[in-house]
């Protein structure tokens, strides 16, 4: 018997120390309570991505049995193995969810190859079958809700131009621009995204210079990708543009600027991986989806948008629902001319090639380099 | 329908633009370094200095309602975060870049900890005043509207330099940074010198950054600074300690922020990564320009610790 990995504090924690030492060859009784860390890479009420995995966390609370702890700011160095193995052996967690992307590897794979009783959930990883068994990885395909907020964006913008504000020509960001472009072409055949990159995930500064400059040349409607979009979006509502938000509802800072916006949905989905996890099911290694799934959801209209715009969207988000409608359908061309997608080729959502997207199409304005 | 695009000129005026909205730190941090290096200590606390006023500022708004009570506040944190430098600094063999270095780093983590329930709710802002009315391009009008603390800051450069040159503290500060033992021999307490000097400077940083959370980019968060203050001390001694060259380094500074997102939304993409690091590069280049080993930088305060 492997007595090695029971620790003092383990034993103090009487039944749910048994089940994790695995002293007790089945699964005997649920514990008391199960305990479940949440790692965030920054403040968790930053208006964007932290605060989303933060609004998932909180739905766990609510369920009874579920103990939740939360650290904040911890970087994507060693220093996030050191709370993870804080959470698994002083709070006794035996399901983590590290969020940010840099956490995955080396660092959760290290840990939970050491800890392979512990459950890993990461947010945005590429789990492969190399990796330990008891890690995944989740995502949502969020472009879908940014395809749906181009969509209104076309409608609403008078000049024909939109304005993104994104922070890294990285594949999940060119995805949403070019969901977000191919969105607002399908309601204004005319309508062109303007794209400007700051950089990094997040540097306010910039992302107002970018806000003002994207207003001055004419842009109307503006959508960001970048980890808080508070900036953004109070800057364009003072300069009286449109926001469509990003990462979670942004209208409570601009309540009449703010048309729609593409959030994750995680209070939907933290709770199922913990039903699946209480039940004894094994959650998915990989595990993806988008609007039908859950796991991305679009912010209600604002007051701006038209009758026509919502209708459309509306009818599109039940077709993205049920399966019917593919955003990345060919032909489709890059800004440069060069087509990237043939004609009568279909890239469904799984398709692992929208995954190292490396191009914007025809009608953004902007550049990968 | 006129088009509301403007096309190539966006650039030049998103420059202007960039160096009125981005430059206001920028000028606060330099001309209270500036206060405070003419007396002979260097502040590198100032970046920490920048951040606690920005939160203080938000917090003291949001709470009460009124900006203004909010600008004040940071400048108080600023000043008593000087105080805290000139204090440990007038002890024996402590040495001024150190302590710096230790409340800068004291300054953001306080920061970030009192002002984690800050980053969510929605602060009054400070308002601006539109200098754009004669023209009918929102652009030129967006870009001439002009915050107070701005101009306050454009009319403490001249005063500040006038003050140095011809009143009678201008020229205590000097002395103690020129010669301690020279202002010793008038009978001046020179580390009373050096902490009224490092609080005022403290305090216009403060200032600074209340700016940065009330009015541009204008909410509290923790990447707000993203080192300007460290860059503003930088920008003093380019600009020889003389207030009147802080305020164009200053709007050097602001205009090269603003020229690499400017340059992407008119389609020259290339390179913007280059554009971005603009301000950084100027900051390189300039200190690379104007070093010798041979002598020490003219206009240097004789008893800075890195002079003597």
């Amino acid at each position: 018997m492997d007595f090695s990995r029971i620790s003092r504090r383990h034993l103090l924690q009487g039944g749910a120390a048994l089940a994790l030492g695995g002293t007790v060859g089945a699964r005997t009784a649920q514990a008391a309570e199960t305990t479940i860390g949440f790692i965030y890479v920054g403040s968790r009420d930053d208006y964007g991505y932290n605060q989303a995995h933060a609004q998932g966390a909180a739905a766990l609370k609510k369920l009874s049995g579920i103990k939740v702890i939360e650290e904040e700011k911890v970087p994507e160095t060693d220093a996030v193995e050191k709370t993870m193995e804080s959470m698994i052996n002083l709070d006794g967690s035996t399901l983590l969810f590290p969020t940010s992307f840099g956490y995955f590897n080396p660092h959760v794979v290290k840990v939970a190859t050491k800890y392979p009783r512990i459950r890993f959930e990461h947010c945005g990883g590429l789990w492969t079958d190399k990796d330990p068994k008891n890690a995944g990885s989740y995502f949502g395909y969020i472009d879908e809700a940014q395809f749906i907020s181009g969509i209104v964006a076309g409608y609403s913008t008078k000049s024909g131009k939109l304005g993104f504000v994104a922070a890294k020509p990285i594949p999940q960001v060119l995805r949403n621009i070019n969901a977000f472009t191919l969105g607002a072409k399908l309601a204004n055949p005319k309508a062109m995204t303007q794209v400007i990159f700051t950089g990094d995930w997040s540097m306010p500064v910039k992302e107002a210079e970018a806000t003002n400059s994207l207003i001055d040349q004419g842009v109307d409607v503006l959508t960001c990708h970048v980890d808080g979009p508070k900036t953004m979006v109070e800057n364009a509502a003072h300069r009286g543009a449109f926001v469509c938000g990003y990462h979670v509802n942004q209208s409570p800072l601009a309540p009449k600027a703010y048309l729609t916006g593409a959030e994750w949905n995680w209070e939907a989905l933290y709770p199922k991986f913990v039903k699946m996890v209480t039940s004894g099911e094994s959650i998915p290694n990989f595990y993806r989806g988008g609007l039908k799934e859950e796991i991305v959801k679009c912010s209600p209209y604002g007051g701006a948008v038209s009758a026509e715009a919502r209708k459309h969207a509306d009818d599109m988000k039940a077709k993205l629902v049920a399966g019917e409608y593919t955003i990345f359908k060919g032909p489709i061309l890059d800004n440069k001319g060069k087509t990237v997608i043939a004609s009568g080729v279909e890239r469904g959502q799984k398709d692992p090639e929208l995954e190292k997207m490396d191009y914007l199409i025809e009608g953004v304005l902007g550049a990968t380099s | 329908m006129a088009d509301a695009s403007i096309g190539l000129w966006t650039v030049p005026l998103a420059v202007l633009g960039g160096a009125i909205r981005v430059s206001t730190p920028f000028l606060f941090v330099s001309l209270g370094e500036c206060i405070t290096e003419r007396s002979g200590r260097i502040n590198l606390g100032l970046e920490g200095t920048l951040v606690m006023g920005a939160m203080s500022a938000y917090g003291i708004s949001y709470l009460t309602g009124s900006p203004w009570l909010g600008v004040l506040a940071a400048g108080v944190t600023g000043s008593l975060l000087g105080a805290l430098h000139a204090g440990i600094c007038s002890l024996p063999r402590v040495n001024d870049i150190a302590v710096g270095i230790a409340l800068m780093l004291f300054g953001i983590g306080l920061a970030f900890f009192l002002g984690k329930p800050l980053i969510e709710p929605t602060a009054p802002r400070l308002p601006a005043i539109d200098f754009g009315w004669w023209s009918d391009i929102p652009q030129v009008r967006a870009a001439l509207r002009i915050n107070v603390l701005f101009l306050i800051g454009v009319a403490i450069a001249p005063i500040l330099y006038w003050a140095f040159k011809t009143t009678r503290w201008g020229l205590l500060i000097r002395t103690a940074g020129e010669s301690s033992d020279a202002a010793r021999a008038m009978g001046h307490s020179v580390l009373l010198i050096r902490l009224r000097a490092t609080m005022v400077g403290g305090f216009l940083a403060g200032i600074g950054g209340s700016f940065l959370s009330l009015f541009y980019p204008g909410s509290w968060n923790e990447g707000l600074s993203s080192g300007q203050g460290i860059t503003a001390v930088a920008l003093v001694i380019f600009a020889r300690w003389d207030p009147l060259l802080c305020l164009w380094a200053s709007l050097a500074f602001g205009g090269a922020a603003a020229l690499g997102p400017a340059l992407q939304s008119v389609g020259v993409t290339s390179g913007y990564h280059l554009f971005n690091a603009a301000p950084y590069i100027l900051t390189l280049a300039i200190m690379i320009i104007t070093c010798s080993p041979k002598r020490t930088l003219t206009g240097a305060p004789a008893e800075l610790s890195i002079t003597r």
